[in-house]
């Protein structure tokens, strides 16, 4: 299914887990630097209300003056756990997408702000960068290094796995589920 | 050979890890992708992973955006020292950065710099070892920071996993190595695993389980019985790709044993994603590339 933009409430809301959706719009790249930046109170160098932010740091190069997305695969998620929530909240971020999942605190975050954490398939670097049609700017990239910067990502179709809802299903907590049980049987 | 020839016979062999799946890995994914059911995210997830490895290879830029930490492995004979090795070899890592097949991926540990051009301190990595052979062998690996963060090392006996110091206690951590992992090594993986040795050579004998071919049998029959064994078991945990569930946990097991003091007992687990960045060559000294690896 398609997600465009405007990433609206009742749109992300309508999707569940499981879903495979295809964004079109804008995407923002954020990654360790920019999340302890924004939670340590750093002023966002973007409009992120409404936003779907991108764990990802790509490798971009400039060519005939203009930048170009060679790799954009997701980055792990986890690390940015401490943060996501309270982002997502104060400012009403609408989506993240990254790989390996996130946890409850995020969560609950998704939950309260009509939020969804969409897995994009890690490593899959090129069919990613594929859907990046043009780089209208970046933030921050002196201060924190090409793969922390803020990338903005105008991308068609981007595809993604919803593998956390904003009714509280994560996906990630039923196979950790599961195959413990499953772990349990073979080692205990 | 001048050092212009072997630095750019190096920046095609970074090129070629950092773009082309060596083929022995691309059998276990074609092979995987085909096993997983219809209709599932495990299937999807193993179809982008097929359309990525043909993508990359076509644009010649990184199956992954990370391009991890670069390890070389030298098999050096007389003719070269290790010093003109590594210059030639920084001078290619540089060059390839500039044009992208590498990001920019060494960051100073105290101030946080990012040096933008992959060298500093530790970086690269380069392992010297003398050959009596006429041709260098080089081998590398792009290993990336996702599957480096879940690579994990035990101490036996655990009490946590009720696991003594045994071929059934090391079983238990690498079936717990594999379920902490769950989707965040960018599964399925491929683990290289140490019994023995202290904590540093645990690590870099499980890392070096790489530059095994996936398809290859451990010559030691016990390990090779536990690695068939292993790959089966972590298969049944269902984390599947990428996490998502599925019966692809793990593409391949390999072991291998190092001595140890008799106090300490350790399992090294290094996990390596998907994108399974290794490849390598041997070169004669007039700078022809005679074979590469893993084909």
């Amino acid at each position: 299914m398609l997600l465009e933009a405007p990433f609206t409430e009742a749109k992300v809301r309508a999707l569940r887990v499981g879903d495979v959706v295809e964004i079109t719009g804008l995407l923002l790249t954020g990654r360790d630097a920019v999340h302890k930046y924004l939670h340590d109170g750093g002023t966002p160098p973007v409009e992120l209300k409404n936003s779907i932010i991108y764990h990802c740091g790509p490798v971009v190069v400039k060519e005939k003056g203009k930048w170009v997305v060679k790799a954009a695969g997701p980055t792990t998620s986890i690390r940015e756990e401490p943060y996501q929530g309270p982002l997502m909240e104060q400012y009403g971020i609408r989506g993240v997408i990254g790989k390996g999942g996130m946890g409850p605190k995020t969560l609950a975050a998704c939950k309260k702000v009509g939020a969804c954490y969409f897995h994009a398939v890690g490593g899959a670097a090129q069919v990613l960068a594929q859907k990046v049609v043009r780089v209208p700017a970046v933030h921050m990239l002196e201060e924190f290094g090409s793969p922390e910067a803020i990338w903005e990502f105008e991308v068609v179709k981007f595809p993604v796995v919803v593998t956390m809802d904003s009714h509280g299903d994560s996906l990630h907590a039923k196979v950790e589920a599961a195959s413990s049980k499953a772990l349990d049987r073979l080692i205990r | 050979m001048d050092a212009k020839t072997l630095q750019a016979r190096l920046l095609e062999l970074i090129r070629r890890t950092s773009c082309e799946m060596p083929p022995d890995m691309i059998r276990a994914v074609d092979k995987a992708w085909r096993r997983e059911k219809k209709d599932t995210t495990a299937k999807y997830a193993m179809g982008v992973m097929r359309d990525n490895i043909k993508l990359a290879a076509t644009l010649s830029q990184p199956l992954c955006q990370d391009t991890g930490t670069i390890v070389c492995y030298v098999d050096r004979p007389d003719w070269i020292r290790e010093r003109v090795f590594t210059t030639a070899f920084e001078r290619a890592v540089v060059e390839a950065t500039r044009k992208g097949y590498l990001r920019q991926n060494s960051v100073d540990s105290i101030t946080g710099k990012n040096s933008g051009n992959n060298l500093g301190p530790g970086s690269p990595v380069i392992h010297f070892h003398e050959t009596a052979g006429k041709a260098m062998t080089v081998r590398i690996m792009l290993k990336g920071g996702g599957s480096e963060n879940v690579s994990t090392q035990y101490a036996l006996p655990d009490n946590r996993l009720g696991a003594g110091r045994d071929l059934e206690g090391v079983r238990k951590c690498v079936l717990d190595a594999v379920h902490l992992a769950q989707g965040k090594g960018c599964g399925p993986g491929i683990l290289g695993v140490c019994v023995g040795g202290d904590r540093a050579t645990g690590y870099v004998s499980a890392k070096e389980q790489f530059f095994r071919d996936l398809d290859d049998k451990n010559e030691d029959e016990v390990l090779s019985k536990l690695e068939q064994s292993l790959l089966a078991d972590a298969n049944s945990l269902g984390i599947g790709p990428m996490g998502f569930g599925g019966g692809t946990t793990l593409l391949g097991v390999k072991l291998t044993a190092r001595n140890r003091v008799p106090a300490s007992f350790y399992v090294t687990v290094a996990y390596m994603c998907w994108a399974y960045r290794r490849n390598g060559f041997k070169i004669s000294e007039n700078g022809r590339v005679g074979r590469w690896l893993y084909n």
